[in-house]
């Protein structure tokens, strides 16, 4: 992308700009094109291929990844605001020796098919399972004034509804979920 | 994508004075703008970074209102104990709208500026005012099943996308702007956001530079605040139409109503019609069905969303019985 000769703004050269990142723990230093998203920068230069484009329009969810500890689209948003912040992708959560408890519970619940969605899925499951301990409301929530929330079947699937599965592997996923919620995993 | 050069803003008044420039534009979430930004719709020559300006707190005003900051995440803002117990028809509106991941990016001056969704201004091969003005509507005479049914013109049927913005304007919210000049103004939601006239490309009363640094809310008004959104899917769905309703009643006689609709206008639109057939009235069928009636006495069909007349006038309906249930 940084090397696309652009003759409609050509009075703005394609101007890298050097940045670091912390990534899963790591402090990794780039040059970049100021229009990369910080999906690009994971898989095209840093070569974290973990995260996954979809749609890249914030529409599908398989870019999700944690910025301080909240999952948000990595499509929608540049890698050069992300200076300071402390970013965890699908590589930072588990290793194929250490899975985390949530990858482990997809791989004994066959949580997928294709399997292209279930990054994001994992991401935004962990993110999720903070907000709802924190005692966030959602759609599915009766009562938003109440202090704590349980996460049903019905909270789970509205709650995870910016991730899209076209394998529809959606009972497993929530299965998935739900070993950990309920604490059989 | 165009090339931009990008600056983090270290403070309000310099984020206003650097975008005052042409071609300048704020990004704060990104949710929005990236996504048109991708595909050439939006064309910023420069971004001014404002999403880690200390506008992110929700603080108590001594009138009992609420002042929430513009850089607050809409989650942050759905999740706030304030808002869900004095506020509950903002924390609905916010939740029921877009996905957990959007909603922990979104800042709430963004949501409140985001662009319409209609396909047409998303084609760039389209005609399309609103994009590029004098092409034509292609939405007029194509497609347009979620196109605007009040306020629209010949110019443009499309609608605000935003459900927030929907609870904030029954709330009365009022936003406060600071302006290139560094001075400081406040505008009432209802009339930030204007119809399309003839000049659907403005769509708001923001002054080049201006920048949105909170929103304030009255203290809450009384009665029951419910929000009922109706979409084609049952999550992660813009509205067809929603409604926010904010109703009060005593023995059996409506004492206060508050009403505003989603995906029906250019804008949020307050039923300030409905809202007068029902003040003062008995909360019963005959009453909700005047209302309805009041509220979209005015409304034209384009073909496609002819069936939302209907559907916003059953929503209202419904969304009052459930409001004046055993209260």
């Amino acid at each position: 992308m940084s090397n696309v000769v652009d003759t409609k703004n050509a009075d703005i050269a394609a101007k890298t700009t050097q940045i670091a990142l912390t990534i899963n723990g790591h402090v990794r230093r780039l040059e970049l094109d100021p229009r990369t998203s910080l999906l690009d920068a994971l898989r095209e230069d840093l070569h974290l291929t973990g995260t996954k484009k979809g749609c890249d329009h914030g529409q599908c969810g398989a870019c999700t990844v944690l910025i301080n500890a909240r999952r948000i689209n990595s499509c929608l948003t540049l890698a050069v605001m992300h200076e300071d912040d402390d970013i965890v992708t699908i590589e930072g959560l588990g290793s194929p020796g250490a899975l985390h408890p949530l990858q482990a519970a997809f791989v004994e619940r066959d949580a997928f098919q294709c399997g292209y969605c279930t990054p994001g899925q994992i991401c935004s499951a962990v993110g999720m399972l903070a907000e709802a301990k924190a005692g966030w409301p959602s759609h599915a929530t009766a009562d938003v004034a109440a202090q704590s929330t349980t996460l049903t079947e019905t909270e789970i699937r509205e709650r995870m509804s910016g991730n899209i599965c076209r394998c529809a592997a959606y009972p497993n996923i929530v299965a998935a979920i739900r070993d950990i919620v309920e604490g059989r995993r | 994508m165009r090339p931009f050069t990008y600056e983090r803003a270290t403070d309000a008044r310099a984020a206003v004075a650097a975008a005052s420039s042409a071609g300048a534009k704020f990004i704060s979430g990104g949710t929005n703008l990236l996504d048109l930004m991708k595909l050439e719709i939006e064309r910023p020559t420069h971004l001014v970074d404002i999403s880690r300006l200390p506008l992110k707190d929700i603080e108590e005003l001594q009138d009992g209102g609420l002042r929430i900051g513009a850089q607050a995440a809409n989650s942050d803002v759905a999740a706030d104990h304030r808002v869900r117990t004095r506020y509950p028809v903002l924390t609905l509106a916010l939740v029921a709208g877009a996905s957990g991941q959007l909603r922990n990016k979104a800042s709430v001056g963004g949501n409140l500026l985001q662009r319409t969704r209609c396909p047409y201004f998303y084609d760039t091969a389209a005609g399309c005012n609103k994009r590029e003005p004098g092409s034509g509507c292609s939405a007029i005479g194509g497609f347009n099943r979620i196109h605007a049914i009040l306020g629209a013109s010949d110019a443009c049927i499309a609608t605000h996308p935003s459900d927030m913005a929907v609870a904030m304007t029954a709330l009365d919210a009022q936003i406060e702007l600071l302006g290139a000049d560094q001075t400081l103004r406040r505008v009432a939601l209802v009339d930030f956001h204007r119809l399309p006239g003839n000049t659907p490309h403005i769509e708001t009363v923001l002054r080049p530079g201006e920048m949105i640094t909170a929103v304030v809310l009255p203290p809450p008004p009384p009665g029951r605040q419910l929000y009922r959104k109706v979409r084609d899917r049952a999550s992660y769905a813009f509205a067809l139409v929603s409604v926010a309703a904010i109703v009060a009643a005593e023995r059996g006689t409506i004492t206060a109503a508050r009403v505003a609709f989603g995906g029906v206008a250019h804008k949020p639109w307050r039923g300030t019609e409905a809202e007068a057939a029902l003040i003062g009235r008995p909360a019963s069928d005959a009453t909700f069905r005047a209302a309805a009636d009041a509220a979209f006495a005015q409304a034209v069909g384009r073909g496609h969303n002819d069936f939302k007349i209907e559907l916003a006038k059953r929503t209202l309906y419904r969304t009052l019985a459930q409001a004046t249930q055993a209260q």
